[in-house]
């Protein structure tokens, strides 16, 4: 996994609630190999291209401001719904290492973390000011940084977020879970030898 | 004393395999399930080049993707969706995991199958890269969807890293109305909390209401749970648990049996035990519910109107409500009764159980349909169940294409779309936008109220069909 310490870059605020993953990346696309060369396509395929594949220019994807965002910036309960990690394999073929919001689905927020994406909740209210910040000045760059945990808007005001040291952590040095479980392989012995006696009808 | 401790907590302590001091928790896994939508985990796996740590606790079945006109690998639609079955079965082997395989009548929809085959049991802790892994808890167990990059970890590890969440309790208070099923319960718990409500909280649904419904209807229940932005949905388990699992192909027998129950039978909510949020709800303002918009928190009772979104204070939630009608096509104020409908599906995980499929036939039974739709059982045990009562005829006399089973049009990555611009009634779980097929305008409701859309060729009230003469009578 890419670690992830600081990003400077593009951000785009997208206004709308409870964006579902099947929105930032339709089910039918879910079989495409992640080699596929036109993978950042998918990301909002049907909201970001009309049927004969040319682009809806009132996505704000598709304007010039914002086409090199690595930074989004959304509204409540972005990332709902299926749990398809193949959402966030579509936002980083688009470069985005960073998704601001007040609130995640949240299967959608682990596998961020797990892809070296940094989900980022803060209040409603600073998810709102972000954003009117952002159209206000379209294409303005903002700073995120892990290690002091703070990330700077588009007007230069500083905000401090929350994140799991854990998950920090990892994001920092590029780990991956399954390294850091196999060291516990001791602790998952002992609660598999003690738990198979104890629950005994769930090994037949 | 001992702390009350509720039902989650109880589940959860039982599973801790590490404690960490920045709030991490190892979790055992006592039964993981795995799909066709699940290759980019095993690809993972392979990355890794570590085995499935306990291929007896993992089980696999396709189902995203499976044909549903037709059931064998020749009748997939494209060689892509084939692959993708094909992969699972490669997989299964290579990993040496049990699999429902296409020509297998076990095969079905991974959460009907967990609990039709008691794989899934009470005090458990399940999980599968899927949402609706939600469903499992139904029996009184922990069952969580996860990604694809957590599914490769638990087969390597058996084990999954979580935060614990916040617990939630959803109390309905009164009783049941006519004609209410376990999906109008549902829906009508979202559309009043909001589809972001249970973010961060393993919810518990209690009251009588849940405690007299039949271990099916709780799984539609708990189904949903994820709609509400639930980690996972749970019921206390209680004697209809204890009799629906009994005697399952994967269920416990004889003296293991003894056993089972008793630790079963101390896994619900400690009186007093205490959770983070409470919620009541009253039931007796619960009617035959659908949905009008693209979230499933816009739901109606059947009596409604479309709203006008001008009544709405907040200006975001107001935009969001004026996209969604432009998305659905529908217009401020009009009768929800008036909405005309161009298909009808019946099945998913939701809704594809064999009482379901029941309920449907009692209404459908000697009528004909307006529109085309289809019935989608959600395995193939239920089909075949279906199929000794008669079921299938009474779908088909219809006019009901009577198919196989698999996830089929809740998604539609088997092929199974509805056209863009066209409106479905769907006992599915999910109204996004495009969910059925691009440009495809879903309302959710339950078996009998897709039934009585089916023959009506509009949304309708069931309660009203229901005591009108049928031609068959």
């Amino acid at each position: 996994m890419e670690p992830f310490t600081s990003l400077t870059a593009t951000a785009v605020p997208f206004d709308e609630v409870n964006v579902d993953t099947d929105q930032i990346i339709p089910s039918r696309l879910m079989r495409k190999p992640r080699e596929d060369a036109n993978y950042h396509t998918f990301l909002f395929h049907d909201l970001r291209y009309n049927e004969d594949g040319s682009e809806k220019p009132d996505f704000i994807l598709n304007q010039a401001p914002y086409r090199d965002a690595r930074i989004l910036v959304a509204g409540h309960n972005f990332g709902c719904g299926s749990s398809r990690e193949v959402a966030v394999f579509a936002l980083m073929a688009n470069g985005f290492r960073a998704v601001i919001a007040s609130s995640f689905g949240d299967i959608f927020f682990g596998n961020c973390f797990n892809n070296g994406v940094l989900p980022i909740r803060v209040t409603e209210e600073t998810a709102a000011r972000l954003r009117a910040d952002l159209h206000a000045s379209p294409g303005a760059s903002m700073t995120i940084e892990l290690e002091p945990q703070t990330l700077t808007g588009a007007d230069g005001t500083e905000y401090q977020f929350d994140v799991d040291p854990f998950r920090k952590h990892c994001l920092l040095e590029g780990l991956d879970a399954i390294g850091l479980t196999l060291e516990y392989e001791n602790e998952i012995e002992a609660f598999e030898d003690r738990y198979r006696q104890e629950r005994s009808w769930l090994y037949p | 004393m001992a702390q009350p401790r509720t039902m989650f907590d109880k589940i959860w302590d039982s599973h801790v395999i590490v404690d960490r001091d920045d709030g991490q928790t190892l979790l055992y896994v006592d039964r993981h399930l795995c799909h066709d939508g699940s290759f980019f985990a095993f690809d993972m796996l392979r990355d890794t080049g570590l085995p499935v740590r306990r291929p007896d606790q993992t089980f696999t079945v396709p189902d995203h993707y499976v044909p549903t006109r037709g059931h064998e690998l020749d009748d997939a639609v494209d060689d892509e969706r084939r692959e993708m079955i094909v992969k699972l079965d490669r997989n299964a082997k290579q990993f040496d995991l049990t699999i429902f395989g296409l020509g297998d009548k076990r095969q079905g929809i991974v959460h009907v199958v967990g609990p039709e085959q008691g794989i899934t049991q009470p005090g458990m802790l399940m999980v599968c890269g899927d949402s609706h892994t939600s469903t499992h808890g139904a029996l009184g167990a922990i069952a969580f969807g996860i990604g694809a990059s957590e599914v490769s970890h638990v087969l390597a590890t058996q084990s999954i890293w979580q935060r614990k969440p916040k617990t939630m309790r959803i109390t309905l208070t009164g009783a049941r109305p006519f004609g209410v099923l376990a999906k109008d319960v549902i829906l009508a718990i979202i559309a009043r909390i909001g589809a972001g409500a249970a973010l961060g909280h393993a919810v518990e649904y209690a009251g009588p209401i849940f405690a007299a419904m039949s271990a099916e209807e709780r799984l539609t229940v708990c189904n949903m749970s994820i709609e509400a932005g639930a980690r996972c949905g749970m019921i206390a388990p209680d004697e209809t648990t204890f009799a629906y699992v009994k005697g399952r192909p994967y269920a416990p027998a004889g003296e293991a049996w003894q056993k089972a129950v008793a630790y079963w039978k101390t896994l619900p909510s400690d009186p007093g035990a205490t959770f983070d949020k409470e919620v009541g709800i009253a039931a007796d303002d619960i009617a035959p519910m659908v949905t009008w918009g693209t979230s499933p928190e816009d739901a109606l009772p059947i009596t409604g109107q479309v709203p006008d979104p001008a009544d709405e204070a907040d200006a975001g939630r107001r935009a969001a409500k004026e996209k969604a009608i432009d998305y659905m096509g529908l217009v401020p104020g009009m009768k929800l009764t008036d909405i005309r409908i161009d298909k009808a599906f019946i099945g998913s995980c939701t809704n594809g159980r064999i009482e379901d499929l029941r309920i449907a036939a009692a209404v459908v039974k000697g009528r004909r349909v307006a529109v085309p739709a289809m019935v989608v059982p959600g395995s193939g045990l239920v089909k075949e169940q279906a199929e000794k009562e008669g079921l299938d005829r009474v779908f088909t006399d219809a006019g009901f294409e009577w198919l196989e089973s698999g996830c089929s049009m809740c998604v539609g990555m088997n092929g199974d779309t509805i056209d863009p611009g066209e409106r479905s009634a769907s006992t599915s779980n999910r109204n996004f936008v495009g969910r059925q097929g691009p440009g495809a305008r879903t309302h959710l409701m339950s078996p009998a109220m897709a039934a009585a859309a089916a023959l009506s060729g509009r949304l309708c009230d069931v309660r009203e069909l229901s005591l009108a003469p049928s031609e068959g009578d």
